[in-house]
């Protein structure tokens, strides 16, 4: 074949910045526009917390008792609930075979990911979650506790569960699965995170409780885009 | 430096069925190379292998004379890979679509570069509606325009032509020729003739059989 010019190798031109950029806004573009899944996880936190009171008993002093927990576990499940859609639309249309192509950290492009998500489930379940602390007449005094702990841990199960949902993504009905991986790894989140509450109800502060979620964050933002970039990779494998 | 992505020995086994072994390939600048091959007979994990996709293979890959573990980020950098599935957002317009291809390509990139590209694949009217209300084969177009827009040396493309109607293929055909003469290379599957291409270089692959003639 007869060539004109010669084109050479390229080499990497970086653009990191752009390209997370422009996936979180991507991101929140699909989002949007598919509003039933923002939606989903807030409508189950609520139905749970409002069936709890009608299931248990009226009585304000007992449902004060448990509604740090009860809150702490209705926006786990809920979290678990979003998480199973994460990568699977990527999966579907082929956009994931794309992002591990580009020439782009792919840790950081999952986060990015994460990061979306921790902003249209996390976060809303946390400014959320007082309105419903109310119905469970949750002693004055614990709200701001509430959605700082939910708000703070949220993120490092978005992160935890990313793992899951990365690694689950190539199984058609990987929900189950997803959710007995991921679970034993929420359990210190949801201790600590119902332990702040706690401590405000008791008058502690909780402030040590937030530390140590903060510290779980911190590692969890340290190893989490490592894994789930490495468990994309088995998945496209696969 | 000009580029060449060479694989030495190259075997692949699937479900206890050697799919093909012992297979050397070079894909040098300028060079369109077809792999062909009956349904099933490897053709797309033959492309996932050697865009670095897959990593469960015996032999050796190498881009520019280096293995490819080393130089892989070096690799990502000069490939545009097309799979089965065209990676097209169906929430998305095409203009959101090839948005974030540019970006990640590391370019913040212009509207206008946008545009043109999508009218270079006949989309033209078409940029800012939802990927979802348009045809398969006009999805398949969104994937193509990427090859417009993201300037890259080494182009894999797994069934380019699916969905896409003759005036397309046409089209297609002549910007893979296009691609070669600048010096670029291609690697394809496709059950297209490719006539108009002329005499193309063919991995033929199937029941273990491999021709990796000229």
């Amino acid at each position: 074949m007869q060539v004109s010019e010669s084109m050479t190798a390229m080499e990497p031109r970086g653009g990191l910045g752009v390209a997370i950029a422009a996936t979180v806004r991507r991101d929140l573009i699909l989002m949007l526009r598919r509003r039933s899944e923002i939606i989903n996880p807030l409508v189950f936190f609520a139905l749970v917390i409002t069936l709890f009171p009608l299931g248990i008993s009226p009585d304000p002093d007992l449902l004060a008792t448990i509604a740090p927990g009860l809150l702490w576990v209705a926006a786990l499940l809920a979290t678990l609930l979003s998480l199973d859609s994460l990568f699977r639309a990527d999966f579907d249309d082929g956009c994931l075979e794309q992002l591990l192509l580009a020439p782009q950290p792919l840790p950081a492009m999952v986060l990015a990911k994460v990061a979306v998500h921790w902003l249209l489930t996390g976060l809303p379940l946390a400014l959320m979650a007082p309105v419903l602390g109310l119905m469970l007449s949750l002693p004055t005094g614990s709200y701001l506790m509430l959605a700082a702990s939910l708000a703070l841990g949220s993120a490092s199960l978005s992160l935890i569960g990313a793992i899951g949902a990365a690694l689950t993504v190539g199984l058609s009905r990987g929900g189950v699965l997803l959710s007995l991986l991921v679970l034993p790894l929420y359990i210190p989140v949801l201790i600590f995170g119902a332990g702040a509450v706690q401590a405000a109800i008791l008058g502690d502060g909780g402030m040590a409780h937030l530390a140590i979620l903060g510290a779980l964050l911190a590692t969890a933002l340290m190893l989490a885009p490592w894994a789930i970039a490495a468990a994309l990779r088995i998945s496209i494998n696969g | 430096m000009t580029f060449r992505l060479e694989a030495r020995h190259l075997a692949c086994e699937r479900d206890d069925r050697w799919l093909f072994a012992d297979l050397d390939i070079v894909v040098g600048a300028g060079e369109i190379v077809r792999i062909e091959g009956p349904n099933g007979s490897g053709k797309t994990t033959l492309l996932k292998i050697l865009s670095g996709q897959l990593t469960d293979y015996q032999g050796e890959l190498y881009w520019c004379d280096s293995p490819m573990r080393q130089v892989r980020s070096d690799f990502l950098a000069n490939l545009l890979y097309m799979g089965h599935a065209p990676g097209v957002k169906a929430a998305l317009s095409p203009l959101e679509n090839l948005a974030w291809y540019q970006a990640l390509a590391g370019e913040s990139g212009s509207e206008s570069a946008r545009m043109k590209a999508l009218a270079a694949v006949g989309l033209t009217g078409f940029e800012d509606i939802p990927a979802a209300q348009l045809s398969a084969g006009q999805q398949r177009r969104i994937a193509l325009a990427r090859l417009e827009l993201i300037e890259r040396p080494l182009w894999v493309l797994d069934e380019p032509f699916t969905a896409i109607d003759r005036d397309g293929v046409a089209e297609l055909e002549q910007r893979l020729l296009a691609h070669a003469r600048r010096g670029g290379s291609v690697l394809v599957t496709t059950h297209h003739d490719l006539t108009s291409l002329g005499e193309l270089r063919r991995i033929r692959l199937g029941r273990g059989v491999v021709h990796a003639g000229q």
